[in-house]
Order: structure tokens, then sequence, then C-alpha cells
């Protein structure tokens, strides 16, 4: 037979057996690499989790449960401390809430806007400005609602003071935007072309393919997209800190001054006594946050299952 | 001329005169550019009501855009601009006024891949109709089974209306798509290499269904497989590319004359496969 491919065959060289392979060393280490990293991320997580577990729990049996989640009394330094953290969990959900419904329409529609209406170059242009407010570190952010928002809320709504739940849910927004606009964004341009041209074939107007297919096609992105902004919302620290006022009180209206449980956390940790009740009580809201952002999560994963099944081919 | 000129085509003269001589569509000198770029140079063609027409040539040689021209799909690439008259029943559907959701749902089209929208089979029958304001469930109902008895599919789908386009088979989506356009009552089809994606069995339903379909529709399609061409049509246009690039229209004739008798040397290198 005519070896057409002489060079090829002079590049094997010496056929190996088949029934002993070569050892492979190179690919035994990679295998064994990647699986010590997986390993390693799993550890971290749970290590965290049974930190939060084994620290909180001792606060949980002192002051039970009920009364620890229910209670409107924080006084770590009182004899006996009473911790009572409803005040901190209302204040979250307070700012959490208001942070949502600023952050949700405005996203989306930003995101509409650049993927759907804006010009390519525009869109292009404008994405990476947006994207470059998540950069900007919390505590800047803080600054800027310390020094500019709270005075304008406090005037506009003829508050005794700035530093409340509106002003903390205001920045929370402009903090969870980007990544609302960026995430939704990516979805929409997901939605392939097809479904448009389909659309307009059919004879609908621009606003009409926009509303009836793109923004359902790309529903479980935006879901994705708005659950990420909760979770922001809820996590986020320095920024409440400064500007949500920081009283202890149960917060009965948003422009109540107020102490989510982020900031609760930030503010008493210095304080507490390593080891001490308030220390193991800090490290309680932090395991009731985790399992709120959890929860968050959860849902968010069972939205995208859901969207997922329903339009899945197959 | 407005818009109230799609509507009130029935008592237009120049409507009367185009249903006289039985064209339904008519290109006259068309040219299309993209940027640049000459896409369609110099057809004129007429095409007759109630009959199909199949556009065939080599890949790259316009028949996509031109078949586009007749629903203004082109308007969605920014660089697209048109010269020439181009008529749907006797009205130059670019001229100013003109109202394009109108037109694309009187000129309905069918695109190359399948694209059936991400929601239940029944939810994407009553999508055109919804859009032309239609609530009444009675009569989406009506509709949805109408269209789908029509694409030839109702059988194969009247158990799972509630399932999603996307979970039957590429045959199947492609006949949905059908469906979908039959249920806003077009009076011209356009089907843009429809069968390319499916299998052979697929694509004789869907010929089938095409020849079935032009007894009320006026049907456009464009194709690269020269066999369903002579299978389906009754008027053939071959384009091909010309020297500068530009697509052009190098025959248009029955189709039994293009396959058996065509005029043209190129068009006859084509068909016998020598080319393309």
């Amino acid at each position: 037979m005519i070896n057409m491919f002489p060079s090829l065959k002079k590049g094997i060289g010496k056929t190996a057996s088949l029934t002993s392979p070569r050892p492979r060393w190179g690919e035994r280490i990679i295998e064994k690499l990647i699986l010590f990293n997986g390993i390693l991320a799993i550890a971290v997580l749970l290590g965290v989790f049974f930190i939060l577990l084994r620290q909180g729990i001792p606060a949980l049996i002192e002051t039970p449960f009920y009364s620890f989640l229910f209670g409107t009394h924080w006084y770590p330094v009182s004899d006996p401390p009473t911790f009572g953290i409803l005040p901190f969990f209302v204040a979250t959900m307070w700012v959490t809430v208001i942070s949502t419904v600023l952050a949700v329409p405005i996203g989306v529609g930003a995101a509409i806007f650049l993927a759907e209406v804006a010009p390519r170059k525009v869109a292009d242009a404008v994405k990476p400005v947006v994207e470059l407010l998540s950069g900007f570190p919390s505590v800047v952010m803080g600054f800027i609602g310390l020094v500019l928002l709270s005075p304008w809320v406090q005037n506009t709504l003829g508050l005794s003071s700035g530093l409340c739940g509106v002003t903390a849910g205001i920045m929370l927004a402009m903090m969870s935007l980007p990544i609302i606009v960026s995430v939704s964004e990516d979805a929409l341009r997901a939605v392939p072309d097809e479904f448009r041209q389909a659309a307009y074939g059919l004879g609908s107007t621009r606003w009409e393919v926009i509303w009836h297919v793109c923004v359902p096609s790309a529903l479980s992105g935006i879901s994705a997209a708005i659950m990420l902004g909760i979770g922001r919302a809820i996590g986020e620290t320095m920024t409440v800190l400064m500007v949500a006022g920081g009283a202890l009180a149960l917060p009965g209206l948003p422009t109540d001054p107020m102490m989510p449980m982020t900031a609760a956390i930030a503010s008493g940790i210095g304080n507490a006594v390593q080891g001490g009740p308030q220390y193991h009580a800090l490290f309680a809201i932090g395991l009731i946050l985790f399992i709120l952002t959890l929860f968050v999560n959860l849902i968010a994963a069972r939205i995208l299952d859901r969207q997922r099944r329903k339009f899945a081919a197959g | 001329m407005t818009i109230g000129n799609l509507v009130t085509l029935k008592t237009d003269p120049a409507n009367t005169r185009a249903a006289e001589d039985g064209h339904c569509l008519r290109l006259q000198q068309v040219n299309l550019y993209y940027g640049d770029f000459h896409a369609v140079k110099d057809v004129s063609l007429d095409i007759g009501a109630r009959s199909i027409t199949a556009i065939i040539g080599p890949s790259g040689c316009g028949k996509s855009s031109m078949l586009r021209l007749f629903n203004r799909m082109n308007d969605l690439i920014p660089s697209a601009r048109v010269e020439g008259l181009v008529e749907f029943d006797g009205v130059d559907i670019y001229q100013s006024g003109i109202d394009v959701v109108e037109l694309r749902k009187r000129v309905g089209m069918v695109f190359q891949k399948p694209n059936p929208f991400p929601m239940s089979i029944y939810d994407n029958v009553a999508f055109g109709p919804r859009r032309h304001g239609i609530r009444n469930k009675r009569i989406l109902d009506e509709i949805v089974e109408k269209s789908l008895i029509q694409a030839a599919i109702w059988d194969e789908v009247k158990d799972k209306l509630g399932q999603s386009g996307l979970s039957i088979s590429g045959g199947q989506q492609q006949r949905l798509c059908i469906a979908r356009v039959l249920a806003v009552e077009p009076e011209v089809i356009l089907m843009d290499e429809p069968c390319s994606a499916l299998d052979p069995i697929a694509t004789l339903k869907i010929e089938d269904l095409m020849r079935i379909l032009s007894t009320n529709y006026t049907i456009v399609i464009v194709t690269h497989n020269m066999q369903q061409a002579a299978r389906v049509s009754d008027m053939t246009a071959f384009l091909m590319v010309g020297e500068d690039r530009a697509g052009m229209l190098v025959e248009y004739a029955h189709t039994n004359e293009i396959f058996t008798n065509p005029k043209n040397k190129k068009t006859e290198d084509y068909i016998t496969g020598r080319f393309g």
C-alpha cells in the first residue's frame, strides 16, 4: 500500500500496545487537581455554615428561638441581657422591599432599552458604564447617601432625620441596579432573533415583539437578575450602616430610622466579648441572614428550573 | 397615499386592474442594497394570485433578500435600501404612509429554521390573532383549531395544545409555524427555504400542504432544492449572481418550461447541475 501521509506516520512513531496503555501522568494529575478544588470549595462552604451554627446555636438556646426572632428589644449589655431581633429583621425587610420596588422596574426597563431599543453602538457604550457602577465601594455609596441623598429625603418627605429606611432603600436600589440591568440584558440578548423575526412577520409592532415575545422568552434570566438584586440588597452592610439611621426600635414606617440585620452585626461585633452572649447572638443573626439568602437563592433556582422545563425542547 | 390604502384596496382601481390580470405581487426594476452591497439588481417580475412561485438559484444570489422585499422584512436591517417599485395588490408598498404591520399581516412569512415561540402550541397559533385584538376565548379556540387543521397538524397536536411548541418534532414545528401564519388570515405566504432543516418525509408533508394551500393563498417559496421547485411550483424564477456580485433575475417562466426547455444557457447549466 502507498503511504499517503508519510510525515504523519513518522510522527506517530512506534504504536503503543492496546492492552497495556501508557500511564498518562499529566492527565491523572489534572483530574486529581480538579477533584481537590471541587472538594475544597464545598468544604469552605460547609465550614462557614458549621461555624455559624456552632457560634449561633448557644444564643438560640439561651434565648428561645421564638423570642429571639420576635422579641422587639435588643439590650445586649443589660443584666440580664435581652436579645430580640425583630427590629433588625423588619428593617432588613423594609430596605429590601424599597430597593426592589425601585430597582426592578428601572433595571428591567433599562435592560429592555439597551437590548431591544437602543442602537448597538449606544448599548455597547452604556453597558460598561452601568457595570462600572457596581464597582463603587459600598462605603463610597454610603458616603454619597449620607451627604447628598439624606438631606434631600429629609426635606422632601419632611422628616426629622434623613437617615432612614427610605434613604437606605434608595441607595441599595442604586447598588443592585447594575446587576439587574446587566443580567437582564444578557438574558434578552440571548433570545434568538428568529423569535423576533417570526413576531414581526405576523404583523406585530415593536412594542408587542418586546413585551409578548422577548420578555417572556427571557423571563428566567430576568427573574434570576431580580433575585440577584434582592440578594445584594439583603446582604449589603456598609451602606445601610451609614444611612439607615441605626435606631434599635421597631421601625413601623419606612421613613423611620432603622438598623438592618447586617448593620446590627457590623456595629455590634466590635463591642461584643468573644464567646459572650452578645457574641453568640450576633452569630445567630448571621445564621438567619444566611438562611434568608439561601431561601432567596432557592426561589431563584426554582423559577429558573420551572422556566427551563416549560420551554425545554424534546 | 395613506394607511387607509391597504385597507380599502378592494375599491381601488389599481387593485381591480391587478385582479384582472391575476397579479398579486409585482417587482419593477427593483434594486436592493445593504449599505454599499448591491444585493438584488434590476429585478422585474409579476407573481400571480393563488399560485406557487419558486425562487431558485445558487447560495448568496439574493433569493431570500428578494423574498423579504414583499413583506418589508428588510426594514429590520438598518442599512437596507430599496429602489424601484414593489407592488402588492396594486399598491406600492414602499411609499410613505404604508402600514407595515398591516402589510405583514396580509403577507405572512415562514422561515428557514422552524421558530415556534417558547410558549404552548395553542399560544403560538393564537399569537397573531391576539396581537390583532381578538380576546374572545371561543373565537380564539376556533381560529386555533381551523389553522392547525389547515396546516395538517391538528390530529398530531390536538391532545397537547398546552404543551410547549418546542416539544414537537422539527417537521411538526414547521407546520405549527405555518398554522401560526394562517391564523392571521394572510393573502400571501412567503416561505424562505421552509424545508431545509427537515427530513425528506417532513419535507413531502410540507409540499403537499403547499399544494393544498395554493388554492386559497399566493405562495412564494425560496428553495435551493431544485427538485422541490419542480415538484411544487407553478412558476419558477431563477436568480444568479452577476459579475458585480449582485443577484439578478436570469429567467422567469412556467416551471415546466424552466425545467424542460430553459431559454437561457445559464439556467440550463444550473438545473442540469453543471454549477451551483
